[in-house]
């Protein structure tokens, strides 16, 4: 039986640290986005060619559909570093985590006395830290954000109200729905990617020719799909919580 | 009935049943998206991100439960 195992496998250690396949990859994410912007910025031509107009045409339509969210192109141009960086992050992740390659190379170990297959390299996001680091840094960001923008007692205000006993439960219940946030921001593209790389494992085990193609087209989909939905709900979280609610 | 088979139908169960709501509640989202798409085809942009957005929440419901069903499953 295939060892699929919820937590990501360490690989080797650094030092007393140890570092996860999942760590890896997302090592080999960041080297490729770190690639690409030294690519771009060598040579910004007037009339863009190839990867610059590819990475253009990307932006132009991260903005336009930023800005049906937030109806505002300044706010549009003020978050777009952050929530478009989440974007490219995440399907990065995930797209690399369908290599083939990916979750399949890599090493037995003795664990326990039974032998246990660890792959080197497995998708960043079927890993719980990676999302749920990702999703500490939307709701903690929104927060900053929130009160850098709006203020620190107005932005208090929504959560903690004394005056009106309605209001003040309504208050508790946002402030709890911001932990529950945190909770879904990273369950959904946990649970998304790790049940995709189950899937396709199960799939590869039980017919491994030509019957994973649309699983694989699926897994692309959802893929793009999380990736979006991660940095559209941030950037919508972000908007509500710089509007200054005026009652 | 032992700790073992109990877990399998655990398993079994979180998924089955927690997926029935969420797979009601993106239904009747598109339901409504679709109906809101036709009588206004030129709303169609406007109306899919909005659609995009509830159903992420419909799905992470769905998720909830899938995890729930790994960590049995694996722990």
């Amino acid at each position: 039986m295939a060892d699929i195992s919820l937590a990501a496998e360490t690989v080797f250690h650094l030092g007393p640290l140890p570092v996860t396949n999942s760590l890896l990859t997302t090592w080999v994410v960041v080297a490729l986005i770190l690639l690409g912007t030294f690519i771009l910025k060598r040579r910004v031509a007037e009339r863009p060619g190839g990867f610059q107009n590819v990475v253009e045409s990307v932006m132009e339509g991260g903005l336009g559909l930023m800005d049906s969210v937030t109806q505002d192109r300044k706010q549009t141009l003020k978050y777009f570093p952050f929530v478009f960086t989440l974007f490219i992050f995440i399907i990065l992740g995930n797209w690399l985590g369908l290599l083939p390659g990916v979750g399949s190379i890599g090493f037995h170990e003795m664990h326990d006395g039974h032998e246990v297959f660890v792959p080197l390299f497995r998708g960043p996001a079927a890993d719980l830290n990676f999302t749920l680091a990702l999703a500490a840094i939307s709701v903690v960001a929104t927060q900053v954000i929130a009160v850098v923008t709006v203020g620190f007692m107005r932005h208090l205000k929504k959560y903690v109200n004394f005056k009106d006993p309605i209001m003040g439960f309504v208050g508790a219940l946002e402030a709890i729905s911001e932990f529950a946030k945190l909770i879904s921001f990273s369950f959904r593209l946990f649970g998304n990617i790790f049940a995709g790389e189950v899937l396709l494992i199960v799939i590869g085990l039980i017919i491994p020719y030509v019957v994973p193609i649309p699983f694989l087209f699926l897994e692309i989909f959802v893929g793009f799909i999380q990736a979006f939905i991660f940095s559209v709900l941030t950037l919508v979280f972000l908007k509500i919580a710089t509007t200054a609610d005026s009652h | 009935m032992d700790v073992d088979s109990a877990k399998v139908f655990a398993a079994a169960i979180a998924i089955g049943v927690g997926g029935l709501g969420p797979g009601l509640g993106i239904g009747i989202l598109a339901a409504k998206a679709m109906e809101a798409i036709g009588r206004n085809p030129e709303a169609a942009g406007k109306v899919q991100v909005p659609m995009l957005i509830a159903m992420a929440f419909a799905e992470a419901i769905a998720i909830y439960a899938l995890v729930v069903a790994l960590i049995i499953k694996f722990i």
